[in-house]
């Protein structure tokens, strides 16, 4: 089977990526620093921190906590607001000729709908990812993402707004994946994020006090893989074909082909970036180097192709009685 | 900043403390006071950050030309796997990160101020001050003798030195706090650098501006990538014009910050975490509610 033509390029709806590997929100900086570490041209997009409506000063430090094989983190969307975000750091973002996605994420139906006309007339967006990680202080929910009602309002205004492929970032927590990700995509959203890490604590113990200044973070690294895994092979079973991007736990390219099998188109790192800022151009180069080894053309090949037994139930599954 | 892999040169046993020689030449030629290295963990392991260490020297010329050296205290997974770590292993190295100390111009007189591991930039930054002229005093201290990092080396490179030790096992008892309006006096300092935990540096702060004394800190703050990235490791700065403050990242607008713009107060807060203590000290439950049954017993 020689001549094959291979490609790692990836269509999510009208998002085009020229590999499946993008930069996850919060760890691709305001388009400063990693350029002259980073060979750019192999990362298939990069995603912005999330942006607020204003500026946010963000949590108290200390923000970061190493946990086993992970990290807890919270920086509280520390981020220079929606204005100068426009004037300043996405222009930055967008030179160095990556997709930029950019993330947003507020409170309240009104901030989405701002951040997204604002971005709507930004041609340096490549795409909106809308983070629904945070507490709904119109409902006073403690978490806007986690109710289907919220996910439709606000995926719906955000898609309606934005002339740009939209995508709902998802929390891993709080409420019934394959739920939420059909309300996201009954309102029009391109695709969905899997997703928000999940809620986490550490303890210093010595200073009878949390790790973190903010008290509470969010759980992230390796430690966070077979999480992020599961709720993308649930979602993408339930709903075979919506454009996936997979978040969490990404540090190689087996994890990026593993969260591809399970039934991801694209696969974000994030954490990884931190350690070595190399690594989304890594774990690209290592999908490629699976795809050879397999003897396929795209990434798009091994998607979803994960083999589970086609009589198994959902749930648990038992041995068959001998 | 560069990436590179590098080899460890040798590792020494200074006190408490490790210093580390690596073979680097392409971040020794770049290396200022100030700055720091972000140093990769090996991989299978379940500490996964890099960690963060300030450079204590950086040899551009002679037998020692093209390497870069640091010193770690022990604790923590990480810096024990340092700690342990042979001649001519290698490590994933970037750097040199963060804006390094600038020199004064016109002022002559410097103190270094530093506490424990702090002193390794600043024996840097005193080689710096004293090849362009600058008189260089020093108040060095730490928690017993052998935290006090290269005495000798201070007394090399300084006019005067003061040694602090919480036990008194070497030069005076008390803090660097202790000594250091004395040591102003004496010596008429001009200009002021400090490296130290930053409740020290808070103090050194206040020092500085009771007497008007321009001053450079850098601040140790938690760092989880070292370039930007993340925004972890933020100090609260006033800005220049009066308008407020923005969070800084002490990796890429730091470390070196003047202390007198730091808003410590935010910086530094305690806010109580767990519930405050009631009048009459906390309730402890000694009988299982409507049991009677004693819980606890000795």
């Amino acid at each position: 089977m020689a001549g094959v033509k291979r490609s790692l390029a990836v269509d999510l709806g009208a998002l085009h990526l020229s590999t499946p590997v993008v930069i996850a929100s919060g760890c691709a900086g305001t388009g400063r620093e990693l350029s002259g570490l980073v060979d750019l041209h192999k990362v298939g997009g990069l995603v912005s921190r999330t942006i607020t409506v204003l500026p946010r000063k963000g949590a108290s430090t200390p923000r970061v906590a190493e946990t086993p094989s992970g990290i807890i983190w919270e920086v509280g969307f520390q981020n220079p607001g929606l204005d100068v975000f426009i004037a300043d750091e996405l222009p930055r973002l967008a030179r160095t000729g990556v997709p930029v996605i950019v993330s947003i994420g507020g409170g309240t139906l009104e901030e989405f709908v701002r951040l997204s006309s604002a971005l709507a007339g930004c041609p340096e967006v490549a795409a909106i990812e809308a983070c629904l990680a945070s507490s709904d202080d119109e409902l006073a929910r403690p978490l806007l993402g986690a109710h289907v009602d919220r996910v439709t309002e606000i995926v719906g205004a955000v898609s309606r707004m934005s002339s740009a492929p939209v995508f709902a970032k998802l929390p891993l927590w709080g409420g019934v994946l394959v739920e939420l990700a059909g309300a996201a995509m009954r309102a029009d959203a391109t695709g969905v994020t899997l997703g928000f890490p999940p809620p986490a604590l550490g303890v210093d113990i010595g200073g009878l006090k949390p790790s973190l200044g903010g008290v509470t973070g969010h759980l992230a690294g390796p430690a966070l893989a077979p999480l992020a895994l599961h709720a993308v092979f649930e979602v993408a079973t339930a709903m075979p074909g919506i454009p996936i991007m997979a978040s969490g736990g990404v540090r190689g390219g087996d994890d990026a082909v593993a969260c591809v099998l399970a039934g991801a188109t694209a696969v974000q790192v994030g954490t990884a970036t931190l350690i070595d800022p190399t690594a989304a151009v890594e774990v690209a180069t290592g999908v490629a180097r699976y795809l050879k080894a397999k003897n396929l053309a795209s990434p798009v090949d091994i998607r979803s192709r994960l083999r589970v037994p086609t009589a198994a139930p959902a749930g648990v599954r038992e041995a068959p009685a001998p | 900043m560069k990436r590179a892999r590098t080899e460890i040169l040798s590792i020494r046993r200074l006190g408490v403390y490790r210093a580390l020689t690596l073979v680097a030449p392409a971040i020794s030629e770049k290396a200022r006071p100030g700055q720091f290295l972000a140093i990769a963990m090996p991989e299978g392991r379940e500490f996964i950050l890099r960690r963060h260490v300030a450079i204590h020297q950086a040899s551009r010329r002679g037998g020692w030309a093209g390497t870069v050296e640091f010193v770690i205290d022990q604790g923590g997974p990480g810096r024990t796997w340092l700690a342990n770590a042979k001649a001519h292993e290698f490590l994933d190295v970037v750097g040199p990160l963060g804006k390094p100390f600038s020199h004064p111009k016109r002022l002559a007189n410097c103190m270094l101020v530093a506490e424990g591991r702090g002193a390794a930039s600043l024996y840097f930054l005193a080689q710096e001050l004293l090849a362009r002229g600058k008189r260089v005093d020093m108040v060095i201290g730490g928690e017993t003798l052998d935290a006090v990092l290269k005495p000798i080396e201070a007394k090399r490179l300084s006019q005067t030195v003061t040694v602090m030790t919480s036990d008194g096992s070497m030069g005076e008892q008390g803090t660097v706090i202790d000594a250091l309006p004395e040591a102003l006096e004496r010596t008429g300092a001009e200009v002021l650098y400090a490296v130290a935990p930053a409740p020290t540096l808070r103090k050194i702060g206040e020092i500085c501006r009771e007497r008007r004394l321009p001053a450079q800190i850098a601040v140790e703050e938690r760092m989880a990538c070292g370039f930007g990235l993340c925004h972890s490791c933020v100090v609260p700065v006033a800005r220049k014009d009066g308008s407020g403050f923005d969070n800084l990242r002490a990796c890429v607008d730091g470390p070196v910050f003047n202390p007198a713009r730091v808003l410590w107060d935010r910086w530094l807060s305690e806010e109580p975490v767990l519930l405050p203590t009631p009048p009459g000290g906390i309730p402890v439950m000694r009988e299982w509610p409507g049991s009677g049954e004693t819980a606890w017993r000795a």
